[in-house]
């Protein structure tokens, strides 16, 4: 892990001032933070905080009414999910979104559908540039299996697996895309002590190793203080704190949000 | 005991994504294939050929058109059948004009008119999806057949609205018109077949099947992935026409001979649908399982009662082949919703243990 205080990357994302409503219902009423290359990032906060809407505003699942997302130096004011993806930020599901149908496998060489450029004609027979490229990706994604210790489920149709393991799949099919950027969204929900330890680590390596730059949605305090470089805080559509697990960890303001005893002061705040 | 893979290890990734990796597959596929062009023509009479096995090896080209769009991608259509006249209509004015360029060249390029006016009428998938988009491809479906049955200069003006097959060689042999014999015709029948057959197994099995696939699954996953849903919607379209395309061609030219245009209505649609259901979705061997299930399931329930030396009125025989070939549909559906393809697959993992029951 990059020592938190000592950062001097300029930012690889920054949002600015995003606005969100659907309707009459605000989900985010203008937050700002920056994220670093390199860096665990976690945004934590109540339900309804407006924390899985945030992802889906920078991955371009959902417009802004306003405010800018700025990644890699280029301010945009929304993005499409498809530049989002060929810029480099892949995402996982809270509800995990994967390809029932499909094995474990072909799950996980969708990944690396933005790596595949061989024509139409090759794929009819399944021949030439098709085929190399096939075998290339296939190598590659042979290594995310490893990675992931999945190997025994490979040509499994994921809709028959247990959630613990789809999640794993999810994040293969995620990393598969070699992301700059990853958005996991509650990669931990459901899972128990075991699952979530390995999946801890799943993360931590893909940092590390493949140098991964992770946002981190998750509930489990424990998981998200030992994990993050940085948190931001949002409570109500609004950020409430940001900044190192430890500062988190005493701050007055996340402490009422989560106890949920001092709720009116804030949302005036 | 027979069909086990024991001690054939896999030492790349091109023998484990090979289309069959398993070599008793492979040996099995190799005997059948040879069964179809070595045993078939000679032993097969004219009317088994032409009413049973050509018309199934057509109609499961038809099936694979099908179960591309629907049970690949996920894209619901009843336009099958305006799509198959569409490709003969064009096979026979190509034919017309160019009587010179080999019959089989034509109706393949009859094919790529077909995935035009196919990738035409799949552009509001993008828009729509499930029934909304099956209603869209029914205004195909009756805009094509009044098409077909409005403009003239499509049959050359023939008085009966009809469309002839005129006679055409290959290698000097005649294998469309009057004089081409059965067993000619369901050889180029076969072949163009088995090469379809091939081509759509590969593209099923490589990025653009795998698109389809993740659009069928989860379309907002494969979008935020990187797939453009547009493209892979609409290439579905366009290949899935081609293959319809190709059939409907062949329907006319290696089958009936000539075709009025009800032959490509609305039932014709259906009953590619139903083919696709029974076979299995998503299945490339299962649409020639389902096609020969819906094709040769009347045929034989009008056999039986001859067979039987039964004397059953013909009014009621229309009657009777309805009433059974409905029940057997609907028993077949509540034993393996997934159809054919799928109760194979269930047989094959049981071989495989076998004689062990796990």
């Amino acid at each position: 892990m990059s020592n938190p205080e000592n950062v001097k990357n300029p930012p690889l994302l920054r949002v600015d001032d995003i606005v969100l409503s659907f309707g009459g219902i605000h989900a985010i009423k203008g937050v700002s933070f920056d994220i670093i290359k390199g860096e665990i990032r976690a945004v934590i906060g109540p339900n309804g905080a407006g924390k899985t809407a945030m992802l889906n505003v920078i991955n371009g699942f959902y417009k802004p009414d306003s405010g800018s997302i700025t990644f890699k130096g280029t301010t945009y004011s929304s993005v499409k999910p498809h530049t989002a993806a060929s810029e480099g930020i892949a995402r996982t599901f809270q509800n995990v979104a994967l390809f029932h149908g499909m094995s474990t496998l072909d799950n996980i060489m969708t990944g690396r559908t933005l790596k595949m450029k061989t024509s139409l004609f090759w794929h009819l027979f399944h021949w030439g540039p098709a085929e190399n490229e096939e075998l290339a990706n296939r190598a590659v994604v042979e290594e995310i299996i490893d990675f992931l210790e999945i190997q025994h489920i490979r040509h499994t149709p994921v809709g028959k697996l247990p959630f613990g393991l789809q999640k794993r799949v999810e994040l293969g099919r995620a990393l598969a895309a070699e992301p700059l950027m990853l958005l996991l969204d509650e990669p931990m929900s459901g899972m128990n002590v075991e699952e979530k330890e390995d999946m801890s680590r799943f993360i931590l390596n893909a940092n590390e190793q493949l140098g991964t730059t992770i946002v981190l949605i998750e509930h489990d305090m424990g998981v998200v203080m030992d994990l993050s470089d940085r948190i931001v805080v949002m409570d109500r559509g609004l950020k409430i704190a940001d900044g190192i697990p430890e500062k988190i960890k005493t701050n007055k303001a996340v402490i009422d949000a989560y106890l949920g005893t001092t709720h009116q002061e804030h949302a005036s705040a | 005991m027979f069909y086990n893979e024991v001690g054939q290890f896999k030492t790349s990734y091109r023998a484990d994504q090979a289309l069959f990796p398993i070599r008793q597959d492979l040996i099995a596929l190799g005997v059948f294939l040879i069964f179809l062009y070595a045993v078939v023509p000679f032993t097969f009479n004219n009317f088994w050929l032409n009413t049973v096995v050509i018309p199934t090896l057509i109609f499961g080209v038809a099936t694979i058109g099908l179960n591309i769009l629907t049970g690949y991608a996920g894209q619901l259509s009843f336009g099958t059948g305006a799509f198959m006249g569409v490709g003969a209509y064009t096979a026979f004015k190509l034919t017309t004009y160019f009587p010179e360029i080999n019959i089989v060249i034509l109706i393949l390029t009859s094919g790529v008119t077909s995935a035009a006016i196919g990738l035409f009428f799949g552009i509001p998938s993008l828009r729509i999806k499930g029934l909304y988009l099956a209603v869209a491809t029914l205004a195909a479906q009756f805009f094509l057949e009044w098409v077909f049955i409005q403009m003239h200069w499509l049959n050359n003006y023939s008085e009966s609205g009809a469309i002839v097959a005129p006679t055409r060689t290959l290698f000097g042999v005649a294998i469309t018109g009057p004089s081409a014999t059965a067993s000619a015709r369901y050889l180029v029948v076969l072949s163009i077949v088995v090469l379809l057959t091939w081509i759509a197994a590969n593209l099923v099995r490589g990025r653009f099947g795998r698109s389809w696939r993740a659009v069928r699954d989860m379309d907002i996953a494969a979008e935020l992935i990187g797939i453009s849903l547009f493209g892979a919607k609409l290439r579905a379209f366009a290949v899935s026409s081609f293959y319809c395309g190709v059939s409907g061609a062949m329907l006319v030219f290696f089958l009936y001979g000539a075709a009025e245009p009800n032959v490509f209505d609305i039932n014709r649609s259906f009953s590619i649908l139903f083919m696709v259901i029974i076979g299995g979705l998503g299945s490339i061997y299962g649409s020639f399982l389902g096609a020969a299930f819906i094709w040769n399931l009347p045929i034989i329930i009008r056999l039986i009662p001859l067979a039987l030396g039964l004397r059953v009125e013909p009014v009621y025989t229309e009657f009777l082949t309805s009433m059974i070939e409905g029940a057997l549909i609907i028993s077949v559906l509540i034993v393996e919703p997934r159809g054919f393809a799928r109760l194979w697959q269930i047989a094959r993992e049981k071989l495989r243990l076998w004689p062990f029951p796990y």
